[in-house]
């Protein structure tokens, strides 16, 4: 469903857009169920003349089993959901690769910092390649990002990743992610922060191997 | 007025009333203790600051639509203007629209009539309750227009953004509003206290638990949230305050502060405040449903353990708003668990709701229409507030369109579709006078078409990856499409004609008010205490010989009985 808005292009997104369809089978049966009971009782007992209304306290088992039944149905779809979104979040969220690549991620008013590893592959080296609002990443590869930020929250959200986590000044945030699909992808930031907030954007490049390379050469030699 | 046979000479000792006095112009109306004119007193302020609160809808939708371009009656739109405008729009909406309508207007208006009182217990501190609301409404209004301009740092106010002018810009303006919001908080715990008291010790004689109609039981529900939930955003308003002003940094990570702590301490509150305006709004629908389907509420107690259960949960959920925010990842476990069995509670409601109607004799009268458009509105808010509340899932919507399609579709039939329920229904008793009933239908189809047009779209533009507080969409290419270019063009557009639909209201709601046809004491012939009295009630609202109640409110169709409806103090 969200894939066809956007695409999915990271190990996780389709986890995600998988999860969300789950809860839209599952509530949208509650949901067309319900409205349906409900248009079909605004016909049956709309006032007519010569018919009273019955009286009804709730209390009748035979009623009141359509309020239990479906309660009981909820308890058994809550567990459904819940086991699902827990399975999601603690892959995206909670577990975290190790020995991979980082990638700095600095949010300021109103810009991104991206501090990419260069060639010996770690970060925090003189070797570091920081670029603004350009994130450089190789496709099929897993990294870890290591989100800061230098004066109020910002959001580092990639949509096409379906990857979201605020970023917080006095704090350092770790998460991961790998891309599956080349190209170039929008970045926002997605937490009020100023009267820039609304301008606040970077570029994503999503590349091979030789891409990636290149662009490292490139880009090194020009930093250095 | 069916009074007691027996004649039960009860009497208040509720200080400050005198029965037989002549008020002055100034007494009654400027500096009333009469329940029913400081309801009133609150409906009309509130009114009035939904008129700001639309604007400012009106005014930065235009702004998505059409960026850059001048808008009709506010000109060209800047950043810092936009973010004023959505962060007050979201904060005068909630804490003075459908704070002070649902809870203070038709909680004062009805509990005494309803519970067979003839005034509050504490009617002064009633009046004080009031007058700290007004200056709080001056306040916010005044942040507008100060130096530098409003505050633009979201309604949730997330410090340091807000705790600095250094990044927010609006030294004056984020000073005042979070003032305001504080004044307005002791206003609520005034009347909510005022409210409780009422209700547990001034009910009429007769008059047991079960007796209590619904919408009276959700009004103290609500109050007993807000007083336990306000304390600690209350604490952090005024940390916030200090932040500000005399550079503390309780929130400030410069000075060893830690910003999240306020994001807790604003949803520990905020999460219940929005079963504090959701439950008044479903008291009032239940009141109707039963009324205009001539039947008795289906499980009246389950009902009441529904709404003390979302209540009690409301209080458990609140970091489901924080999921990405930075917390310990583990512990969007917990509040994923939390907030998803909150559906359970709260969809029995709905589903009682909707067997009220089985076996009924439904009159599709203008409040009754509200009343089904609530709980139709409200099922779509239900069910998308579960992906948001599946941390999984909310990790792409959080922060997103889809965000505000949801609470819209859950804070739009709050306080407005609840409000015109309530008012439509209660509005021969307030003002004595009947409403228009074809310009209320006008009214109804026009909104409820309208509002649909409005918010359905942006759950399309949420999941295409549209985020909030955004001024113009045109700096983000993936976001500025055609396709989702033309959604945001429509959802303007049905927003226009939304508001053009509430001048339908507004002509209906003062021309009947003067010129209506006389209403009767009992319009819609109705079971519970308030239709028994006068339209509009004299002060003292009962004369002299308060009710005694001898059953419950919703005693309709009671087979055997030529009447379909037993008014609650009637000698069996």
């Amino acid at each position: 469903m969200i894939e066809s808005l956007v695409p999915s292009g990271s190990t996780f997104a389709g986890d995600i857009d998988g999860l969300f369809v789950l809860i839209c089978v599952i509530v949208g049966v509650f949901f067309f169920a319900t409205l349906g009971m409900f248009l079909w009782m605004l016909v049956r007992f709309r006032a007519r003349d010569g018919v009273p209304a019955q009286y009804i306290t709730g209390n009748e088992p035979h009623l009141k089993t359509w309020i239990t039944t479906p309660h009981a149905i909820i308890i058994l779809c809550d567990v459904l959901l819940i086991v699902g979104a827990l399975r999601v979040w603690y892959n995206v969220k909670q577990h975290m690769p190790e020995d991979v690549e980082v990638i700095g991620v600095v949010g300021q008013q109103w810009a991104w910092t991206f501090v990419h590893a260069g060639p010996d592959g770690k970060i925090d080296t003189s070797d570091d390649i920081a670029v603004i609002d350009e994130m450089h990443v190789q496709v099929d590869k897993e990294y870890v990002f290591r989100l800061e930020s230098v004066d109020v929250l910002h959001s580092f959200s990639v949509p096409t990743w379906r990857l979201k986590q605020d970023a917080v000044p006095g704090r350092v945030i770790l998460g991961w992610f790998e891309a599956t699909l080349t190209g170039e992808f929008g970045i926002q930031c997605a937490e009020m922060c100023g009267i820039g907030h609304g301008i606040m954007g970077a570029r994503l490049f999503v590349e091979t191997a030789e891409e990636h390379a290149a662009w490292m050469a490139q880009a090194g030699g020009t930093s250095s | 007025m069916n009074a007691p046979a027996h004649g039960h000479d009860h009497v208040h000792d509720d200080g400050g009333h005198h029965h037989h006095h002549e008020m002055t112009f100034v007494e009654k109306y400027i500096f009333p203790t009469d329940h029913k004119y400081i309801g009133k007193q609150y409906l009309l302020t509130g009114m009035l600051m939904a008129v700001f609160g639309g604007f400012f809808a009106y005014a930065f939708r235009m702004q998505l639509a059409w960026p850059g371009s001048d808008i009709p009656l506010f000109g060209h739109m800047s950043p810092a203007e936009y973010n004023a405008a959505v962060t007050n729009h979201g904060t005068i909406m909630i804490f003075w629209v459908a704070m002070p309508v649902l809870i203070a207007a038709f909680g004062n208006f009805l509990i005494p009539l309803m519970v067979g009182a003839d005034d509050m217990v504490f009617p002064r501190l009633n009046r004080l309750s009031y007058q700290i609301f007004l200056v709080s409404a001056i306040v916010i209004v005044a942040s507008l227009f100060v130096p530098g301009g409003g505050f633009g740092g979201a309604w949730t106010a997330y410090p340091p953004l807000s705790g600095d002018s250094a990044y927010n810009l609006t030294p004056l303006g984020s000073s005042l509003w979070l003032v305001a919001v504080a004044l307005e908080f002791v206003a609520f715990l005034v009347g909510g206290i005022n409210f409780i008291v009422t209700a547990m010790n001034a009910r009429a004689p007769g008059m047991k638990w079960t007796d209590v109609p619904m919408v009276v039981w959700m009004i103290c529900i609500a109050s007993i949230l807000f007083m336990a939930s306000v304390g600690p955003l209350m604490a952090g308003a005024v940390m916030l305050l200090f932040d500000q002003t005399l550079h503390t940094g309780f929130f400030d990570p410069r000075q060893g502060g830690d910003p999240i702590l306020w994001q807790h301490l604003f949803w520990f509150f905020g999460h219940p405040e929005v079963y504090v305006v959701l439950l008044p709004a479903t008291g009032m629908v239940a009141e109707v449903v039963a009324v205009h389907s001539r039947k008795k509420l289906f499980g009246y107690k389950t009902i009441l353990f529904t709404a003390v259960g979302t209540g009690v949960l409301s209080f458990f959920v609140w970091a489901h708003h924080q999921f990405i925010a930075g917390i310990d990842p583990r512990m969007a476990n917990i509040f994923t668990i939390t907030t998803v069995l909150i559906s359970i509670p709260i969809a029995e409601m709905m589903f009682l709701y909707i067997a009220t109607l089985y076996g009924g004799s439904i009159r599709f009268t203008t409040p009754m229409l509200w009343a089904l458009g609530f709980i139709f509105a409200f099922l779509i808010g239900g069910v998308t507030g579960i992906p948001l509340g599946a941390s999984g899932a909310d990790i792409y919507l959080h922060d997103s369109y889809f965000v505000i399609a949801h609470f819209h579709f859950t804070f739009f039939p709050i306080a407005f579709i609840g409000t015109f329920t309530g008012l439509t229904h209660w509005f021969p008793k307030m003002f004595g006078r009947m409403m228009n009933e074809t310009l209320g239908k006008i009214h109804f189809w026009g909104t409820i078409i309208a509002v649909h047009c409005l918010f359905l779209p942006m759950f399309v533009l949420g999941l295409a990856g549209h985020h909030r507080r955004i001024y113009d969409y045109t700096n983000f290419p993936e976001l500025s499409t055609p396709f989702l270019t033309n959604i945001g063009i429509f959802a303007t557009v049905s927003l226009l004609v939304l508001l053009a639909f509430q001048f339908v209201f507004v002509f209906n709601f003062f021309y009947s008010m003067f010129k209506g046809p006389v209403a009767e004491a009992n319009p819609w012939k109705a079971g519970s205490l308030e239709w028994q009295c006068p339209s509009p009630p004299p002060h003292g609202n009962f004369g002299e010989h308060l009710p005694t109640v001898y059953r419950g409110p919703y005693e309709y169709s009671v087979p055997g009985r030529d009447k379909d409806y037993w008014p609650q103090s009637e000698p069996a």
